[in-house]
C-alpha cells in the first residue's frame, strides 16, 4: 500500500523550524530565509501540482493565472475597499475555485497535449486581463501599497515571522495532501493516471475526480498569490506570466512528479537556481532551465526523489 | 437489493450500436438469467467486445434498450452503472500498473466505501476505519483468486496468468451481481486456463451471473450453461452448448458455408 513515511516529514519539520536561526547566524547565507519564504510560497503551488500532475496524470500550464488571481483579489480588496487581508485571502480562494470549476469543466475533458494547451491560453488570457484592466489592476505598472499581515494584533513584519506563516501554511497543505494521497481518493487519483477505462468501470466518477483536484490545486496557488502580495506589497502582472506556469512545470519536473516529496525539493531547489545562484546569468537564466528540463526527462524520468532506487539499483547489479 | 427479483439479471433489447456508417451492433435481443454463466462467442469483430462497452457503460448504444434488474441503464455513464452492480474485465489487460497487487483491488472496493476528498485530507477517524475495511476485504479476494502472497508487488510485475486473475479480483472487489469477462483465457497456457475457468466457476458459485465473451471453445462448452452466437453484429443462435455444438449457422459462422 501507498504510505509516505513519517520521519523524514518528522525531520523535515524540524530542519525548517531552526533554518531561520542558523541563517542568522552564518552571514553568507543570513539572506537565505528570505529566499525560503518565496521558495514555501512556490511549494504551496508545487504541492497541488504534484497531486494533480504527478498523482492523477492531468497537466496544467496555467497555474501562474490561479497564483495571480489570488494575489490580485487580496491586492484589489485590500488597496481599492481597505478590507483587512485575511478575508480577502478566503475570497480569492473562494473566487479562484469557481474559475477553476468554470474553466476546469470543460478542459478536464482534454487530455495529454489538449489539456496543456487549453490551460495555457487560459492562463495567457488571464494574464492578458492583469495587464489590461488598468482601472483594477494597474496595468503594467502594477500596485503598490498591499498591507502586510497581522493576527490579533501579531505582525508578521519581520522576515523570520513571515516564513513561521508560511511554512505553516506548506505543512498544513503537505500533510492534507498526502492524507489525500494515502486514501481512497488518491486511490482513484492514481488509477484515472493510470487507465481511464478501467477506473470508471471500477466506479470511479472520472470528471468529478479530476475537477477536485484541479480545484484544489488552484486553491492552493491562490493562498500562494495572496501569502505573496501581502509578502511583497507589490505585485505586477509579469509575476504571473505564462514562463511562471513553465517554472512551476520545471520544479515539479525536477523533484518528480509521482511523489509529493519532489514537490519540495524542486520548488526550493528552483528557488534557490533563480533568486540567488542563477543571479549573474541575467537572460541566460532560461537556457540553464531549459537545460535542467531536458536532462531530467531524458535521465531522471522520476526526478531527483528518484535517484536513491537508481542509485540502489546500481547497486544490485 | 431490490424488492421485486427479477428473473432477468441483464435484458438487451433491440439494441444497436453503429459507428459512422457501420453497424458493429444491429437489433441485439437477449435475456441473461440470474445465477447463471453465459457466453457470449462469434469470429473476430462480431461485436462482442462493442456489446460489453455498451452494457457496462463506455459508450452509449445507438438504439434499444439495456435493463439491469429491470431498470434502464443504456443512458448511465459506466461509474453509474458499476454502482448498480455490474462489474468487468478487459480484453486488453487494464490493470493500475501504478499500483500493488493489493491497491488494485482496493481501488475495486470503490463504489462500496465512498472516498471523501475532505474526510481523508484531514484524516477523520473514519476515514481510517475505512482504508482497513477496504484493505480486509482486497485481501480476502486476493486469496480467493490465489494472489494472497503478492499482495505488495507492482501488479505489472505478475505473469499474465496472474495478471488476468487480478483483474478478475478487482472486478469481484465491488461485490457485483453480474459480472462480465472478456476473454479471460486469452494467451493463457493449459494449466492457467484451467485455473481459470474453476475460478469463474467458484464466482458462479458464490451466487455471480457471470457473462463471458471467451474464443477458447473448450471453456466455453465446459462452463457455460448459455451460449448466444453473434456474427456481424447479430444473434444468430442462443441457447445450451449442445444446441450450439450442432447449430448448422455457427458452424457456418466459423467455417464458412461450403458452397
Amino acid at each position: 500500500m501507498l504510505r509516505i513515511a513519517k520521519l523524514p516529514i518528522a525531520v523535515f519539520t524540524v530542519l525548517i523550524i531552526i533554518f531561520p536561526w542558523v541563517a542568522r547566524e552564518i552571514s553568507a547565507i543570513s539572506h537565505y530565509t528570505d529566499i525560503m519564504v518565496f521558495a514555501g510560497i512556490y511549494c504551496l503551488i508545487t504541492i497541488g501540482l504534484s497531486l494533480l500532475m504527478g498523482y492523477a496524470g492531468q497537466i496544467s500550464i496555467g497555474h501562474a493565472a490561479f497564483f495571480g488571481i489570488g494575489a490580485y483579489v487580496s491586492a484589489i480588496l485590500t488597496v481599492r475597499y481597505g478590507l483587512n487581508p485575511w478575508p480577502c485571502m478566503l475570497i480569492g480562494m473562494i473566487v479562484t475555485a469557481v474559475v477553476a470549476i468554470l474553466v476546469g469543466t470543460p478542459s478536464l475533458k482534454l487530455k495529454g497535449h489538449y489539456l496543456a494547451m487549453a490551460t495555457l491560453a487560459f492562463g495567457v488570457i488571464i494574464y492578458i486581463i492583469f495587464n489590461e484592466e488598468v482601472e483594477w489592476t494597474g496595468g503594467p505598472d502594477g500596485m503598490p501599497g498591499i498591507p502586510g499581515l497581522s493576527l490579533f494584533g501579531f505582525e508578521f513584519d519581520s522576515v523570520v515571522r513571515y516564513f513561521y506563516l508560511v511554512w505553516g501554511f506548506v505543512f498544513a497543505a503537505f500533510i492534507f495532501t498526502i492524507n489525500v494521497i494515502q486514501s481512497g481518493t488518491g486511490r482513484a487519483l492514481r488509477a484515472i493516471h493510470a487507465s481511464e477505462p478501467a477506473a470508471s468501470a471500477m466506479g470511479v466518477d472520472i470528471s468529478r475526480f479530476k475537477i477536485m483536484v484541479f480545484v484544489y490545486s488552484a486553491i492552493l496557488a491562490s493562498l500562494a498569490g495572496s501569502l505573496y502580495a501581502h509578502y511583497l506589497n507589490f505585485i505586477n502582472p509579469s509575476t504571473f506570466d505564462l514562463f511562471f506556469s513553465i517554472k512551476l512545470l520545471i520544479m515539479i519536473a525536477l523533484g518528480g512528479m509521482h511523489n509529493i516529496w519532489g514537490a519540495i525539493i524542486g520548488a526550493g531547489l528552483i528557488t534557490f537556481l533563480s533568486y540567488e545562484w542563477l543571479y549573474y546569468f541575467e537572460e541566460l537564466e532560461v537556457v540553464v532551465y531549459g537545460a535542467i528540463l531536458l536532462i531530467v526527462t531524458i535521465f531522471l524520468p522520476h526526478g531527483l526523489v528518484g535517484v536513491p532506487g537508481i542509485i540502489r539499483s546500481w547497486f544490485r547489479s | 437489493m431490490n424488492a421485486v427479483r427479477e428473473e432477468n439479471v441483464l435484458e438487451v433489447q433491440g439494441v444497436g450500436m453503429a459507428f459512422g456508417g457501420l453497424m458493429a451492433l444491429s437489433n441485439l435481443n437477449f435475456k441473461v438469467k440470474r445465477g447463471i454463466i453465459k457466453a457470449i462467442i462469434g469470429p473476430n469483430g462480431a461485436g462482442k467486445t462493442t456489446l460489453f462497452n455498451v452494457i457496462t457503460g463506455s459508450f452509449p448504444p445507438t438504439e434499444g434498450r439495456v435493463r439491469f434488474n429491470g431498470q434502464p441503464i443504456e443512458h448511465l455513464k459506466a461509474h453509474k452503472i458499476a454502482d448498480r452492480g455490474i462489474s468487468r474485465t478487459f480484453q486488453t489487460i487494464e490493470l493500475f500498473d501504478n499500483m500493488t497487487v493489493l491497491e488494485n483491488v482496493m481501488l475495486g472496493c470503490h463504489t462500496r466505501f465512498r472516498a471523501s476528498f475532505m474526510a481523508s485530507g484531514f484524516l477523520l477517524p473514519h476515514s481510517r476505519q475505512k482504508e482497513e475495511q477496504i484493505r480486509s476485504s482486497a485481501m480476502k479476494i486476493l486469496k480467493f483468486i490465489g494472489l494472497g502472497d503478492k499482495f505488495n508487488e507492482p501488479a505489472d510485475s505478475l505473469p499474465l496468468g496472474e495478471q488476468k486473475m487480478l483483474e478478475i479480483g478487482r472486478a469481484l472487489a465491488s461485490e457485483p451481481e453480474l459480472v462480465c469477462l472478456d476473454e479471460p483465457a486469452s494467451g493463457l497456457n493449459e494449466t492457467e486456463t484451467h485455473l481459470a475457468s474453476s475460478l469463474i466457476k467458484a464466482i458462479n458459485a458464490k451466487g455471480i451471473t457471470v457473462l463471458l465473451v471467451e474464443h477458447d471453445m473448450k471453456v466455453v462448452m465446459n462452463i457455460s450453461d448459455e451460449i448466444v452466437v453473434l456474427n456481424y453484429g447479430q444473434r444468430i443462435a442462443e441457447g445450451s452448448p449442445e444446441e450450439i455444438r450442432n447449430n448448422t449457422k455457427v458452424i457456418e459462422a466459423y467455417l464458412g458455408s461450403e458452397a
